[in-house]
This record gives C-alpha cells, sequence and structure tokens, in this order.
C-alpha cells in the first residue's frame, strides 16, 4: 500500500501527511516490534477516501458501532442468562426483573438487533443508489452479503435463546425450510434439532452458534470486507473512480485523509444515532410489538402455536415471498432466490455509469419500484397470509424479482447522462 | 564445511516437488475429512432423545366419538380423532379439491394408505404438524365452520393450510402432502401403540 514516491523539489506536503517530530524511545521501540505507524500511515491517516461522501456514507461506520454494542451488550446477557429449555424463560425475566440494570442490559440487545438491520439495509440501499457493487467492488460486495447472512443467522438464533412461544415457532418454521431439500430434507432437520422436535439439545446448539461461532464469523468476515474496501477505495456519490484523476503526487486529486475527516464525521454520526437509539430503549423498547413480539412474553409451549406467526420485521419481506406461494418446495426456493438474488447484482447491472444520478429514468424507476415492493413485502409479511394480503404478496413479489431479472436489459437500454470528470462537492 | 550437496535450482525435479505438495494437501484434506465426523454426528439424537422417543400408549375408550386426542410421541403431538359415521360420510365427495386424494405422494405406512388414512375407518391417527413449515393445525371438525363447503378437518392458522377429516390437503394450501400418519398398531382392542407395529420400532 505505502508507496514512496521521490519528489524533487520541495512540494507542498500532501494532504494527510504532518511534518512530525523525530521519534523516540517507547514508540521507537515500539514500531520495530509491531507496525502500529505503519497501520495508522497506510490505513487511517493515509487512506484517501472521496471527498464527496454525503449522509448515506454513515451507515458503514454505524454498523460496526451497533457490532461493538452487540458484542459488549451480549457477553454482559451470559453471565447472568441460563441455557436450557427448563432455565432459559426464567433467566431472561430475571436478568428484566432482578438483575441490577439488567432490563437496560438486555432491551439494548433486543434494540440493538433490530438497529443493526436498519444500519445495514440503509448501508447495502446506498450500495443500489451508488452502484458500489459495479467493478472493482464486487469482492467487497459479496464479502458484505456474507456478513449480512452471517447476521440473519446471528438475529434468528439469538430470537430462540428467550424461549418464549414466538421463539420456539418460529424455530420451528425456519428450521423446517430446510425439511424442502428434496431427499436430504427430513434427515436434515432431525440433524439440525438434534431430537424429533424443537427441544432442550436444539435451545443449546442454537445459544453456541450464537455466542460463539456465528459472532467469530461476523468479525471476521467484518475484518474481511474493511480489507477489501482499503484494497479497492470506497465508492462515493458521483460513482467515479478518484484513483483515476491524481495529482503530481500520485494521489487522488478529489481524496482526503480518512483521518481525522471522516472519523470525526462517523464520530458526530454516531452521537446522532445514539439519541435516536436512546429514544427507542427507553420509551418504546418493544416497538409496539415490530422490536419485541408480544406472544414472546410467554414461554415455549410445543403444544400451543400463535395464532399468528410472523418474524421479527427485518425477515418479513422474505417471510411474505414464502408465503406467497402455495407450494411449500417453491415457496422455500423463491425465499432463498429473494436474498440470493442481491449477490448477482455485481454482473446484472449492465449500466455504463455507477451512480444513480446519472443512471436515467429506467433505472430509477426500476430501483423506486422495488423500494416499494421490499416496504410493502415487509408489511406483508406481518399480517395473516389471507384474502388480499396473498394477492398483494404475490404482485409484489413478481415486481421484487423483476427488479433482478430485467436488471441487464434496462441498465443498457437507459439513456444514462455523462458523468462528470471530477466528483461534485462543494465546500462548507 | 557442510556436509549436504548444493543444489542448482535447475536441478530441482519440479514435477516431484509438485507431486508431493498436491499429494500432502490431499491427504491433509482427508484428514480433515475424518476428523469433521464426530463433530458432525454430535448433532443427532442423543441416546437419551432417542429413548425419549420410543412408543406411547393410548387408552382409546376414553375418546367419545367425534372428539380428539392429543397424545405426545416423540415431544410431537400425535392427532387421535374418533370419527363417527357422519365425519367418515364427509370424506367422501371432494377428491376433486385435494391435491393428493389418494396419498400417492404423501408419508404414511402402507396400511394408512386408503381414502379414510387409517387401518380402521373409526380411528384417525395423524401427526399434529403441518407439512407446510411445522405449526399445529386447528381441529374445526364442524362442517362449514370455515365456509360453507367446509367438508370439516384441520385448518393450520400459521398459513393457512386446510386438511379434511382424513388429514389430505386441499388445493390452494401451502403444504404440498398431506398430514403424516405415524407407524401405529392395537396391541387390543380399546388401546393404540403409537410407533410400532409389525415391523417393528419405528
Amino acid at each position: 500500500m505505502a508507496v514512496k514516491i521521490a519528489t524533487g523539489a520541495p512540494a507542498p506536503l500532501p494532504t494527510g501527511v504532518v511534518a512530525e517530530p523525530a521519534k523516540k524511545g517507547f514508540w521507537v521501540w515500539l514500531n520495530k516490534r509491531l507496525p502500529v505507524e505503519e497501520f495508522i500511515t497506510t490505513q487511517m491517516t493515509g487512506y484517501l477516501a472521496p471527498k464527496n461522501f454525503n449522509v448515506w456514507y454513515f451507515f458503514g461506520s454505524l454498523a460496526l458501532a451497533v457490532l461493538v454494542l452487540q458484542l459488549l451488550s451480549g457477553i454482559y446477557l451470559t453471565m447472568f442468562y441460563k441455557v436450557g429449555a427448563a432455565t432459559s424463560f426464567d433467566s431472561v425475566e430475571y436478568i428484566m426483573r432482578e438483575v441490577d440494570y439488567g432490563w437496560l442490559i438486555r432491551y439494548l440487545h433486543s434494540t440493538g438487533a433490530s438497529a443493526f438491520f436498519i444500519v445495514v439495509y440503509l448501508h447495502m440501499y446506498r450500495a443500489l443508489l451508488y452502484g458500489s457493487y459495479r467493478a472493482p467492488r464486487e469482492l467487497l460486495w459479496l464479502i458484505g452479503m456474507a456478513v449480512y447472512l452471517a447476521l440473519m443467522a446471528e438475529a434468528f438464533m439469538g430470537y430462540v435463546l428467550p424461549w418464549g412461544n414466538m421463539s420456539f415457532w418460529g424455530a420451528q418454521v425456519i428450521v423446517n425450510l430446510f425439511g424442502t431439500i428434496p431427499g436430504i430434507g427430513p434427515g436434515l432437520v432431525e440433524w439440525i434439532r438434534g431430537d424429533y422436535a424443537i427441544a432442550d439439545a436444539t435451545l443449546d446448539r442454537f445459544f453456541a452458534m450464537h455466542v460463539a461461532l456465528l459472532p467469530l464469523a461476523l468479525i471476521l468476515l467484518v475484518v474481511l470486507h474493511l480489507a477489501a474496501l482499503h484494497e479497492v477505495g470506497s465508492n462515493n456519490p458521483d460513482g467515479i473512480e478518484i484513483k483515476e484523476k491524481v495529482g503530481r503526487d500520485g494521489k487522488p486529486l478529489d481524496g482526503i485523509p480518512f483521518h481525522p475527516y471522516y472519523t470525526v464525521k462517523d464520530i458526530f454520526g454516531v452521537g446522532v444515532f445514539a439519541v435516536l437509539f436512546a429514544i427507542v430503549l427507553f420509551f418504546v423498547p418493544t416497538l409496539g410489538g415490530l422490536f419485541l413480539e408480544s406472544p414472546n412474553f410467554e414461554p415455549a409451549n410445543p403444544l400451543s402455536t400463535p395464532e399468528h406467526i410472523a418474524p421479527v420485521w427485518y425477515f418479513t419481506p422474505y417471510y411474505a415471498i414464502l408465503r406467497a406461494v402455495p407450494d411449500q418446495r417453491l415457496g422455500a426456493l423463491l425465499l432463498l432466490l429473494s436474498v440470493a438474488a442481491f449477490l448477482f447484482l455485481p454482473w446484472l447491472d449492465r449500466s455504463p455509469v455507477k451512480s444513480m444520478r446519472y443512471k436515467g429514468w429506467m433505472s430509477r424507476t426500476a430501483l423506486a419500484l422495488f423500494t416499494v415492493s421490499f416496504v410493502v413485502l415487509g408489511y406483508l409479511g406481518l399480517q395473516p397470509a389471507i384474502g388480499v394480503y396473498v394477492v398483494l404478496a404475490r404482485i409484489f413479489t413478481g415486481i421484487y424479482f423483476l427488479y433482478f431479472l430485467l436488471m441487464p436489459f434496462y441498465t443498457k437500454l437507459d439513456p444514462v447522462k455523462p458523468v462528470p470528470e471530477r466528483v461534485i462537492y462543494h465546500a462548507h | 564445511m557442510a556436509d549436504h550437496a548444493v543444489v542448482a535450482d535447475d536441478e530441482v525435479d519440479l514435477s516431484r516437488r509438485k507431486f508431493l505438495t498436491t499429494a500432502t494437501i490431499a491427504t491433509g484434506a482427508v484428514g480433515v475429512a475424518f476428523a469433521a465426523v464426530p463433530f458432525i454426528e454430535s448433532w443427532n439424537p442423543s441416546e437419551r432423545a432417542r429413548a425419549e422417543g420410543e412408543p406411547v400408549l393410548l387408552d382409546l375408550t376414553k375418546i367419545e366419538p367425534g372428539q380428539m386426542a392429543t397424545p405426545i410421541w416423540r415431544k410431537t403431538p400425535i392427532y387421535v380423532v374418533r370419527r363417527t359415521r357422519d365425519m367418515l360420510a364427509r370424506i367422501a365427495g371432494h377428491d376433486s379439491e385435494l391435491k393428493d386424494p389418494n396419498s400417492e405422494n404423501s408419508d404414511q405406512p402402507p396400511y394408512a394408505m386408503n381414502t379414510q388414512r387409517s387401518r380402521t375407518g373409526e380411528f384417525l391417527v395423524l401427526i399434529g404438524i403441518c407439512t407446510h413449515l411445522g405449526c399445529l393445525p386447528k381441529q374445526r371438525f364442524a362442517a362449514g365452520e370455515l365456509y360453507p363447503s367446509w367438508p370439516g378437518g384441520f385448518h393450520c392458522p400459521c398459513h393457512g393450510s386446510r386438511f379434511d377429516l382424513a388429514g389430505r390437503v386441499f388445493n390452494g394450501s401451502p403444504a404440498s402432502t398431506n398430514l403424516r400418519v405415524p407407524r401405529y398398531s392395537y396391541p387390543n382392542p380399546g388401546t393404540l401403540l403409537i410407533g410400532e407395529d409389525e415391523k417393528g420400532v419405528v
């Protein structure tokens, strides 16, 4: 990364490199043994990001902040939570009622889960807007999708742990999805459950996955995501590669050092986010049953299915797609495809431009319709699967998939606008 | 002095080196695959879970005609319905509305692969788990309970699958197959043994 460029005449110092006093003592000793300074200069003060980031560029750092929050609050929950079909529900009630500030730690974790999906969805939407998944960022996008999939598994297994009745029946429905795989399905379901029904054995292994395996995987994937980002560099709202316009010092003209410019910006973003988060946390932690569902406040009962099963809001678009199909195997397949479709975006988008700023009406209409269908499907997934809801779910499932299926065509036919040479930037 | 001979680059047998590298990786991969077996097998139902999944007995004399008992077998509710003549009559006449009227694609022992889906017409024995995604279908035995032409049966509250009084699935349901029938037998009249038949224990 760090390429040294020999310059003859004394040139003005490039942005980001501050004249430093002679170093001595501990700092020199340390850096001979661990490349701390090199890391800071290549990845922080010397990592140049486009100067035209807008509000959409808050959500990556916010996702990282929420990950830290979830790890911390999660570690504290494990100190009081007792895994097991006989103890899980009671121990969560114990945390809520008897552990000092236990309610706060638990609500931090449950609200944090929803907040995680909000910022991740907005982070992904930013990529749809500005073409951040396009070459050379395909792998960055795929690693991000792996983070998203790990997060979905993490959220699902975490939801089972309180062992409420919705935990139990949610687990039943999701695990049974694997039963639709031809041939190996029924055996696979039994293997996942470790019993002939969702039981203590299932809960125990979900706990292990939720607190150990998946968080480790998430952290590893996030590190890979950042490493890939710093290799290819950030996209920006104009979708212009800043590396293609470099100054005499060989550095992008439209790049500014990540630190201090974007560290300060991101810390400000975390502050605003924390205010909004606190409002939900302290005043509406269940958000009317959207963040924590009321049937989960009664213990798991294998003999009583709740009248109406709906997953937490962040899975409802996919759940609506599953229920829109009157065939279990096809429904499960469409559910899988609706998530997997995002993986193919880098190769489906054939537009000569990246950003929605310069794409034409076709791409804009397609994205608008997709946005509406995702939100409407999210609403329908919370409703019972009857009557007009099923009809609507089928219509919007169709629109959802057409966004991906027709993308190679409408992005090619789309009348695009000329892309400027340099990023659009107004100094503040 | 060094004992070993100095080998010039051009004397290295690259194909031999490549073969050894490949063979080492392949052997290692086989070792990893074998080492993974115990970890994968550990997720199977344990000895205890299997022991608790033994056959269960049910006293049929305590079920009134038209009523249903739900004993638990393998931690799963089993629906045992004592069907009246009227209920048995309501099984017939709607084959065209069913996805699998003859239970050809459904899961049941051979002695239940008939219209009534049971060994004896009177008692219906079903695994009380929706074949769609595993909710508990609710009993809606009365004719017309769901809609005027409803012949009576089961309705799953989760995703709306409907089954008749023999557990056969109606068209338009998300479930694709009829409710499953476990293997069962009658050790003596009036007693039902779930999970065991002439072929032995499940």
